[in-house]
């Protein structure tokens, strides 16, 4: 293997050697920072899995060494192959910032956007792309699309609302879990996730479409609507499990531990193992096992990229300035109005009816004497 | 009269079975394929003919049968694409119902060519009573010894299987056609790697349209050469046209490609005019997905030449002033037919067949035809046709198989060409309800008054 000759492919104008057959998406990410393109549906670990979300497309500027034409359309940067001599455009291409933008609001026409009362909020990957990506407003003035609630057996709830299609639960499904239940139903904007016949999902590493699921489709029912993620904090630990690696993240608040995940890296897939495997884990202890006794713990995680989780314990962020003069670089802005706190509006001893036209900061300012 | 080399036969009675087809000089091109040529040979035969694919991209055939890997000890297959199901074509129903031998013929002889030991015939499901007749076809063409083990004697055995679908459009998509075939859900696969080196289980496949393999027989009977000197330049042979909406003669008709635009549509022998005493409004020449153009643009193209129904005219101008043969679905409007309402139409139906696997086609196909009702029944925004106009843009190439491109490519072209139409809708949305546009810029000033 060492002998093998390695492909030279430059991506934003940074040049890197891979291994051939390694795709772009993969060279770029071993660049890392925003070289690296987005990718919903994507999954290095799952065989066939990409294509599909559009969100890593990418321009091909110079095909190869040997044909140095342009491919002519965008291709998805998780499924094309990179070439020798290769030349990739990714954030430095118009087209595909463009497209970029176009795909998210695609993907977020139908989305129901119900982040505050959504358990993936804070580590959704989708809010991450359409924190970079996406555009303001919405310019789809239709009814959205909407489905009824599944429980798929007692620990998970798929909520296709949410759903991006991305098909990553049903290779976890097909390449983790020995009988097949669990696929796409109907096409086009009606497409939806389903268990056939409504079987519940019962394999000992279905828990595992949790941690793929890239948005709120499928989530813990053991956790649901128990804590927000970023108060949450990550710890990794292990145990000696019969049937997975044991491998995983606890997610603690104060002594309690809340939630249990495979540990995720910073593309958000499940981490391998030394041995070349993934460290995927199995229905006990991702759901059975929420006690620090059952757990060895190895100390704290790090998470990193641009995730909102972590209560700020980002690795590589900027924080945003915190004063008005500070954002204004040191200009000094005329207050129009004192009102320092909100809550000092609902002081009961204050009648807003009392208070004749518009009322004033003078009004909840109590040192100032009333204006008769 | 225009050359025949497909229909030429269609209306001698009983030519559906064996007898009649054999008599009237049937199956000659698999003696001479089989006992004087080598596969070789008869890629060789299809490419100098410049037959190009007649289900709607126009690929050169022979270049994609020379195309097919040939790993040892894997068997090839070749698959006959009868998933017709674009709006406005129904050729190949034509040429199967009536011709099923013709078709069985060009399958033996193409498979011989390409290797292929088991050869499918994937029908649409809607087609319900056709695969019996093919496979009534197939059944006395294996009686014949043209089919089965050892045919004719030349030790080449062959098996045709008629496979129906479960209709979807979108299985008309050559790797989501081998999906189907599989007996998966029919998602289009992401190329490369492409069927002709990964196709049905992972063998070399090659998908051809049935006119394709249909007009392989006439290829293989006159020699390549004489083929190609029938139509013009890289419009080599005969093409199948169905014709269909504001004409008098509604039908499938095999044209040379020499004739024009403008003879099609007037002549008795091919459409015969405009029925009523109409006129012309616009043409989806090949196929719903191919953009429409206005009857300036049809019958002369932007540089005021003659527009001929062949690859090269059709397709002069690009997409700013051109369209696409296409899979030869001829759609005629005339002045009465309202273009947002058509485009609504066709939005709706890639809408309904999109396969909703990449987000572009499957969110943007149901956006616009949304936007398309609201525009199309007084609702819509003057904005929302600068909006339809992105979100088409948006799709376009971004898309795993082309059917974004085909649901982005008839919005844009009514936009292009019929926008003053659109904005109409939205500025009269009351008017727009009780009467059409009628036609659109290039009619005579009284009548847009009026």
């Amino acid at each position: 293997m060492s002998e093998q000759q390695l492909f030279k492919v430059t991506i934003d104008n940074i040049t890197i050697e891979v291994a051939p057959g390694t795709s772009i998406l993969e060279a770029a990410r071993k660049i890392g920072g925003d070289v690296a393109p987005p990718a919903m549906c994507f999954y290095s670990k799952l065989k066939g899995s990409g294509g599909k979300c559009r969100t890593c497309l990418v321009e091909v500027s110079k095909g190869s060494e040997k044909d140095p034409r342009p491919m002519p359309k965008l291709v998805a940067s998780c499924r094309t192959t990179v070439m020798d001599g290769m030349e990739v455009k990714n954030i430095t291409s118009e087209r595909v910032v463009d497209a970029r933008a176009g795909v998210v609001e695609m993907l977020l026409i139908n989305h129901p956007l119900d982040c505050p009362i959504c358990d993936q909020a804070g580590e959704c990957h989708l809010q991450d792309l359409s924190y970079e990506h996406g555009r303001e407003g919405t310019r789809y003035e239709f009814q959205r699309r909407t489905f009824e609630k599944h429980d798929l057996g007692e620990y998970i709830q798929l909520h296709m609302t949410r759903c991006i299609l991305c098909y990553r639960c049903v290779f976890t499904a097909d390449q983790l879990t020995n009988k097949r239940e669990h696929g796409i139903l109907s096409r086009g904007d009606h497409a939806e996730i389903a268990t056939y016949i409504e079987k519940s999902l019962d394999n000992d590493f279905i828990g595992n479409v949790i941690d793929v699921c890239p948005v709120g489709a499928l989530t813990d029912r053991t956790f649901r609507f128990k804590n927000r993620v970023w108060f949450l904090k990550p710890v990794d630990a292990h145990r000696d499990c019969p049937t997975c690696s044991g491998q995983v993240t606890l997610w603690y608040r104060g002594d309690e531990v809340f939630r249990v995940t495979a540990r995720k890296d910073e593309w958000g897939e499940v981490e391998s193992l030394p041995d070349g495997t993934t460290a995927w884990i199995c229905n006990t202890c991702r759901f059975d096992k929420k006690h620090t006794g059952d757990w060895v713990i190895e100390g704290p995680r790090k998470i990193s990229r641009h995730s909102v989780i972590s209560q700020g314990h980002y690795v590589g962020m900027h924080k945003p300035e915190e004063t008005i003069e500070k954002v204004l670089h040191g200009r000094k802005p005329r207050l129009m109005m004192d009102i320092h706190s909100v809550s000092q509006v609902n002081q009961p001893n204050i009648d807003l009816s009392q208070i004749e036209g518009p009322a004033h900061s003078d009004d909840f300012n109590p040192a100032l004497p009333k204006k008769d | 009269m225009g050359v025949k080399l497909l229909l030429d036969k269609a209306h001698v009675e009983g030519i559906r079975y064996f007898d009649v087809y054999r008599r009237e000089g049937g199956y000659r091109s698999v003696e001479k394929a089989l006992k004087e040529m080598t596969p070789d040979t008869i890629v060789e035969e299809v490419k100098k003919s410049g037959l190009r694919g007649r289900g709607g991209a126009g690929f050169p055939t022979g270049m994609k049968w020379s195309f097919i890997a040939k790993p040892e000890g894997v068997p090839r297959h070749l698959v006959c694409n009868a998933d017709e199901s674009e709006p406005g074509t129904f050729k190949d129903r034509y040429l199967m119902e009536f011709l099923p031998h013709l078709l069985i013929e060009g399958l033996i002889v193409s498979s011989f060519a390409l290797g292929s030991n088991a050869t499918y015939i994937y029908i649409r499901g809607e087609y319900a009573w056709i695969p019996d007749i093919l496979e009534q076809a197939i059944e006395e063409a294996r009686a014949n010894g043209f089919l089965g083990k050892n045919i004719l004697g030349t030790g080449f055995d062959c098996e045709i299987y008629v496979h129906r679908g479960a209709g979807a459009y979108i299985c008309g998509e050559e790797t989501a056609l081998i999906e189907s075939l599989e007996g998966k859900r029919g998602n289009p696969r992401i190329k490369p790697p492409f069927p002709a080196i990964k196709g049905a289980w992972d063998r070399p496949t090659v998908v051809n349209n049935v006119e394709t393999l249909a007009a392989v027989v006439p290829i293989i009977n006159m020699g390549g050469e004489e083929y190609a000197k029938i139509g013009v330049g890289k419009s080599t042979g005969t093409k199948l046209i169905s014709a269909c909406g504001n004409i008098n003669k509604p039908g499938v008709y095999e044209i040379d490609m020499t004739i024009s635009v403008e003879e099609f549509i007037y002549s008795d022998e091919y459409c015969g005019g405009i029925p009523n005493g109409k006129r012309l409004k616009a043409c989806i020449p090949g196929g719903s997905s191919v953009p429409i153009l206005p009857a300036n643009l049809l019958l002369k193209t932007a540089k005021g030449e003659t527009r001929y129904m062949n690859y090269e005219s059709l397709s002069d101008g690009g997409f700013a002033t051109g369209s696409m043969m296409g899979s030869g679905g001829f759609i005629v409007l005339d002045e009465d037919q309202c273009v947002v309402r058509n485009t609504y139409t066709l939005a709706r139906f890639y809408r309904h067949e999109s396969c909703g696997q990449c987000s572009p086609c499957r969110e943007g196909t149901g956006w616009m035809e949304k936007i398309l009702k609201a525009i199309d029944t007084g609702k819509g925004k003057m904005s929302d046709i600068d909006l339809l106009w992105d979100i088409q843009r948006r799709i376009e190439g971004n898309t795993i198989c082309p059917l974004g491109d085909a649901a982005a490519w008839p919005v844009a072209a009514a936009i292009r060409h019929f926008r003053d139409e659109f904005e109409w809708h939205v500025l009269n949305p009351e008017e727009s309800q009780r009467r059409n546009y009628g036609l659109a810029h290039y009619a005579d000033a009284r009548e847009v008054v009026a």
